[in-house]
């Protein structure tokens, strides 16, 4: 299983080179990263490559954060690759409620980190079309 | 200008003539208290006081006080002096931690309390040949009640407005041509912004303005007087006392005259409780004579005022007390609303968040904002914003079931709020008063 960091976010300059500059310092690769925000504050997402190492600094500094599940789909790296997915997704009426890419390794695929309503489904739903839920290793992440 | 008083013989009598009421009628209400209502009674006899010690109002310091807290202890009927059966009406305002302060009439309460405000519309130039707009909120809030029966009780032709939609305010204003209006000060100054902003000036036909419930400046003053062309009086109370009318300006503007045939005003050191001399600044203490249903004596209002018996050049021999100067204990007025910090506390700690909160209060266009800065907690965060919109959504609401008056919530980081010497700054209050 995967886990994104979901940490807190206030509407306040600087916030983010704070908690980006706080993992930088303790050797933490982000690889993926994505923003949520509302008028007043926001939710920041993010795959690390040690999600619980990154977790514990976050607390230490006193971060309000979560540990959500989500599935990393491998999208074939072309026109309509995520279409193609997306596709599949629908026709199994799997809600998505948010999505963003994750950094390749140079290879022919692309990820998407997808958070949906239900995890079951999702992954019958991918597996049955002859998509990839993706691994830790093949995304660097331990 | 001719002097006019709606109890001439009252509020012009000597200064002697309104001790001897005084000390008749307290020792009548010590004796009623004494009588009937317990609690009362044991505080006295806690402190080894009876009936018997209280001759006259120089025996006035040997009572015990009452304070927010008994009101909260005695809830809702201990210091009640009637059986329910003679009272005819509660009024109702928030109370420290959620216990709404309730306080009982019975029909003479009504009736002397109305008399006060009327005394207030006459000393504002009000006769019967005026209209009195009373935008105060009517219901459990004392405002609209008491200036409407003053205003019934002058004659006036009594417009029961209660407050918002200013569009039927405006309306009804230029319609039937209100001379006499009667709200907040921030009301009052909202009216006049939206006057000038529809043009209609000239079709106001107001000649005075009874402002009460909130703190406001001379600038504050000086700013409606003008817009509206209109002199502005201020009046005091509050509703474990009466409501408005405990003490009310007379054309002079230069503090409000008690009321001193139905309330003993007395200024203390809020920390040891000792009375101060006249002009001494202090916390104001109530004691009513007249009230049966509800006759507190020597409470303690938390308001920080000088009190003045100098002649006034309107005549009334009633002391004058000046503007609240600030409160000895925490309290907030907003938007004419008390609001209590630890109210605030109660509610988030029901709604999963932590006690780390601060209150921003300012003034813009002569209007409060209010704002309540909330740490997000773990248990609260979401990795979903609609989540935690919803958790939003529902803190607000609660803050406006809890204080009756609508907060904004700004969500931050945990142990982001300022703290000094290790205890935090609950309350920022930027309004200049």
């Amino acid at each position: 299983m995967i886990y994104q960091i979901s940490v807190f976010l206030e509407n306040r300059a600087g916030q983010l080179a704070e908690i980006t500059g706080l993992l930088a310092k303790n050797n933490v690769n982000i690889r993926a990263i994505s923003i949520a925000e509302a008028s007043d504050y926001g939710v920041l997402r993010m795959i690390v490559d040690d999600a619980e190492h990154a977790s514990a600094i976050l607390l230490e500094n006193g971060n309000v954060l979560s540990m959500t599940p989500v599935s990393v789909v491998a999208v074939p790296d072309r026109p309509a690759g995520l279409a193609d997915v997306l596709a599949v997704l629908a026709d199994a009426k799997v809600d998505i409620e948010y999505m963003y890419s994750i950094l390749a390794h140079g290879n022919e695929t692309a990820y998407m980190v997808f958070r949906v309503s239900d995890d079951e489904k999702f992954a019958n739903a991918i597996n049955g079309k002859g998509l990839r839920i993706a691994e830790k290793a093949e995304l660097g992440l331990k | 200008m001719e002097k006019r008083y709606y109890q001439p013989e009252v509020e012009t009598a000597s200064r002697e003539q309104i001790r001897k009421w005084q000390s008749e009628r307290l020792v009548k209400q010590v004796k009623h208290a004494w009588d009937n209502v317990p609690y009362y009674r044991k505080k006295m006899e806690e402190k080894g006081v009876t009936p018997d010690d209280i001759k006259s109002v120089d025996d006035l310091h040997k009572l015990p006080f009452i304070t927010k807290a008994d009101l909260r202890d005695a809830y809702p009927y201990g210091l009640v002096g009637k059986p329910l059966s003679e009272c005819v009406r509660i009024h109702s305002t928030s109370g420290t931690t959620g216990k709404r302060v309730m306080a009982f009439y019975t029909q003479h309460d009504v009736d002397l309390w109305e008399d006060c405000c009327a005394r207030a519309i006459v000393a504002a130039g009000g006769t019967k040949e005026d209209v009195c707009h009373v935008s105060y909120g009517y219901g459990l809030f004392t405002g609209g009640a008491g200036l409407h029966g003053g205003s019934h009780k002058v004659g006036c032709l009594t417009l029961p407005m209660s407050s918002g939609n200013t569009d039927r305010q405006l309306q009804f204003m230029t319609d039937l041509g209100s001379t006499i209006l009667c709200c907040t000060p921030s009301y009052a100054a909202y009216l006049a912004e939206s006057i000038k902003e529809r043009g209609i000036k000239d079709q106001i036909k107001l000649k005075a303005g009874i402002f009460g419930a909130e703190a406001w400046s001379e600038e504050m003053r000086r700013d409606i007087e003008q817009q509206l062309g209109i002199r502005a009086y201020d009046i005091y109370g509050l509703t474990e006392i009466s409501g408005p009318g405990v003490s009310f300006e007379c054309e002079a503007q230069t503090g409000m005259h008690v009321n001193e045939d139905h309330f003993i005003a007395e200024i203390i050191d809020p920390e040891t409780g000792e009375v101060l001399p006249e002009g001494s600044k202090g916390e104001l203490v109530f004691s009513c004579i007249t009230k049966e249903a509800f006759p507190l004596l020597r409470y303690r209002t938390r308001d920080i005022c000088v009190l003045n018996s100098e002649p006034c050049p309107c005549g009334r021999t009633h002391i004058k007390m000046s503007k609240p100067m600030g409160r000895s204990d925490d309290m907030l007025i907003i938007r004419g609303v008390n609001v209590f910090p630890s109210q605030i506390e109660t509610v988030l700690l029901e709604q999963g968040y932590q006690a780390n909160y601060q209150i921003i209060v300012d003034r813009v266009n002569n209007s409060d904002t209010f704002e309540v800065m909330v740490e997000m907690t773990p248990e609260n965060f979401s990795d979903s914003l609609a989540k935690i919109a919803e958790m939003e959504k529902s803190l607000v609401s609660a803050l406006k079931a809890m204080l009756g008056i609508a907060a904004k919530v700004k969500l931050v980081a945990p142990k982001s709020i300022t703290r000094s010497e290790g205890k935090a700054v609950r309350v920022i209050d930027k309004r200049k008063i």
